[in-house]
């Protein structure tokens, strides 16, 4: 095992942690932005990246082993010093990109093969090779190959890539060559069924990993069924290890798993929609591309501290976005310093002891007329955070008639009932 | 603005080292201004901006037409002009209205009432008024005045009446300018013509200008064409080299 776990604080099931890597030593909740070619964040460096307060960065291994390949990379010192980053990197297996990139990919016992893009050959990725090619690499946390299915599928497949999913720890376990400054985190599938996301723990569990990702989620399953799935994982995953839900990145997503007692995530999306013209900013998104932008002299975030927000307007970003390369380029540095102070007020307003003041204080200014989901109300119940001040009283009364089983429908107008 | 020459070459020759001083920056010439596109250098944000080496990369050159839809002049009048919109306070920022990239001189399309241009927006003909309004909103340090470029290629005739037209605009932008011209560049073209471009040269230093731009380069003349140009051409103030594609 090559990191440490430390809880510093509670509320309820939320934590703040101090997770420390043989590269850096992180502060949790936080959210790690994803490298894709080479693992550069597309338009920022280094330097920025350290600036904005990134923690943890994803290398993609689908992207690095095809270039400039992992050989070469752990010739030249490993990925750290390749793309000269001091902090903490993690890797994913590869599987991930094989089934969401490449078409014919089919998934058998021995791994998954697929036709490489390159020249059309069939190409097996096997645990071992995945594990070979993470240890080339040389990022502080790898993840092991799972058998990944959509969460919308349903049927004797998702049981079928649960339990290879528990063979294939096995394996990558066994090719793991550096345990002592690489950490294999293991990864729960099941789909949607809590028997088997439960099976998927325990088997997990019992190989004493150093850490563990909830993966399968993020992938168009509707919201009550993905924070029931989270909630039941994280409940069921060891209290002194780091827990990592895959895929999530929308802000509200994240402060809800935080409440359930989650501490890593990843996600595209603060990049992506950057890169199609929209801001993060407390209140939701800010699309640049509006017209009404074309005049708007404030800061994307008047509250926010980065170096886009101190110099430029709505009015500048809105001339560049989609049509110039440095619109992209400022809305993603914006859009990670974002990530990093939701992830740092996560981490704080847990350690100080203010952690539900947070979490209404963020549902407030997200959902000013007070249209809470339900789905967050369902989850913020079982993580015991009362957000009732956060809606607006008819909302509120109609859970209420409807939990003492008084049929109100009659009442509501379709349009206003949640 | 300040210019002095501080060395000039010995035996006659016509190389000058000088020393540029705009506001509190200085800038040692001969100097490189780093093209952008719509106010800042591709894919450098201020932050990485300032770990280029000082002051040689302060002196950027801005292309007004990148901003000739978007934003509108009143909003970037409001926001401050170019400085405060780009984030480069203490950066010289000097505007001329056509570049190699994304601002192509479109001489076919130029006529008597303004130069034309194919711009991210889309072929743009830009009248001095048009030009000035863009100027006296951006605010750059210094600014070039419109002109009509024509490739080498062109007849005598038309090169003849591309520095007519230049010379008008010239005046046309000075009259325009609320400074009379205290921080403007008049251009020097005149194509491949060593007369015209002779002829030019003299008539833009009558005008109130505070330096030349020199162009019409890049636009088909041979490397061994562009010295005899330049030779002709100097003057006794400033250079500013627009568009030398080769570094020299």
């Amino acid at each position: 095992m090559a990191l440490r776990f430390e809880v510093l604080g509670r509320f309820n099931r939320a934590r703040a942690a101090r997770l420390t890597l043989p590269h850096f030593t992180c502060q949790t909740p936080l959210f790690m932005p994803v490298g894709t070619q080479g693992s550069t964040i597309k338009g920022l460096t280094t330097d920025q990246l350290e600036t904005i307060g990134c923690q943890i960065i994803l290398g993609n291994t689908y992207h690095l082993e095809l270039r400039p390949g992992s050989q070469l990379i752990d010739d030249l010192g490993g990925l750290h010093k390749f793309m000269n980053w001091k902090r903490a990197l993690l890797t994913d297996s590869g599987g991930f990109q094989m089934v969401s990139l490449l078409h014919l990919a089919d998934i058998t016992e021995e791994g998954v093969t697929f036709q490489s893009p390159v020249d059309g050959k069939p190409m097996l990725l096997t645990p071992e090779e995945s594990i070979n090619i993470q240890n080339n690499i040389g990022a502080d946390i790898i993840m092991a190959l799972d058998d990944v299915v959509k969460t919308t599928i349903t049927g004797p497949r998702i049981e079928e890539a649960m339990y290879r999913t528990l063979r294939w720890i096995d394996r990558c376990i066994a090719a793991h060559k550096k345990p002592d400054v690489q950490n294999l985190f293991g990864i729960v599938q099941g789909g949607l069924d809590p028997v088997l996301r439960d099976i998927c723990v325990r088997g997990l569990v019992e190989r004493n990993l150093p850490g563990y990702a909830i993966g399968g989620l993020a992938g168009g399953e509707d919201k009550d069924s993905f924070w029931r799935v989270v909630a039941q994982c994280t409940a069921g995953l060891p209290e002194d290890k780091p827990r990592y839900v895959m895929g999530v990145g929308y802000p509200l997503d994240i402060v809800v798993c935080s409440a359930l007692g989650a501490d890593m995530y990843d996600c595209v999306y603060p990049t992506r929609t950057a890169r199609f013209g929209s801001a993060l900013v407390p209140e939701g998104v800010l699309k640049l591309k509006q017209n009404a932008m074309a005049t708007d002299e404030r800061p994307i975030d008047p509250s926010c501290p980065c170096m886009v927000c101190k110099n430029y307007t709505r009015a500048y970003l809105h001339c560049l976005v989609t049509k110039d390369p440095m619109g992209s380029q400022l809305l993603s540095y914006h859009n990670l310093s974002f990530m990093a102070r939701l992830s740092r007020d996560l981490h704080m307003s847990i350690l100080e002891g203010r952690f539900p003041e947070f979490v209404r204080g963020f549902l407030r200014v997200q959902f000013p007329k007070g249209d809470v989901p339900k789905w967050v109300h369902n989850a913020m119940e079982v993580a015991g955070i009362d957000i009732s001040e956060c809606c607006t009283p008819t909302n509120c009364q109609h859970d209420a008639m409807e939990a003492a089983g008084v049929d109100i429908s009659e009442f509501c107008p379709p349009t206003r009932c949640p | 603005m300040r210019f002095a020459v501080t060395k000039v070459c010995a035996s006659g020759a016509k190389a000058r080292a000088g020393l540029l001083q705009i506001g509190s920056s200085g800038v040692e010439t001969p100097a490189l201004l780093l093209s952008t596109r719509k106010g800042l250098p591709a894919f450098m944000s201020p932050d990485l901006l300032s770990s280029l080496p000082l002051p040689d990369s302060l002196l950027l050159n801005v292309c007004p037409t990148h901003f000739i839809e978007v934003p509108p002049s009143k909003t970037i009048s409001n926001i401050g002009g170019l400085h405060r919109m780009l984030g480069l306070p203490d950066h010289i920022l000097v505007a001329a209205a056509g570049e190699s990239t994304e601002c192509l001189p479109s001489s076919d399309a130029t006529n008597k009432f303004g130069a034309s241009f194919e711009t991210p927006a889309g072929r743009k003909l830009v009248k001095p008024s048009d030009y000035m309004e863009l100027i006296s909103c951006l605010q750059p340090n210094l600014w070039a005045s419109l002109a009509d470029e024509v490739p080498a290629w062109v007849n005598e005739k038309r090169n003849k009446t591309s520095v007519e037209r230049t010379l008008r605009w010239l005046d046309a932008c000075i009259a325009l300018d609320a400074a009379s011209g205290r921080n403007s560049l008049g251009v020097v073209v005149g194509g491949s013509s060593i007369e015209q471009r002779k002829l030019c040269a003299t008539e833009v230093s009558k005008r109130n200008v505070s330096g030349f731009w020199i162009g019409g380069f890049g636009l088909g003349e041979s490397v061994e064409e562009r010295c005899s140009l330049l030779n002709a051409v100097t003057v006794r103030i400033m250079f500013f080299i627009c568009k030398l594609l080769l570094p020299r």
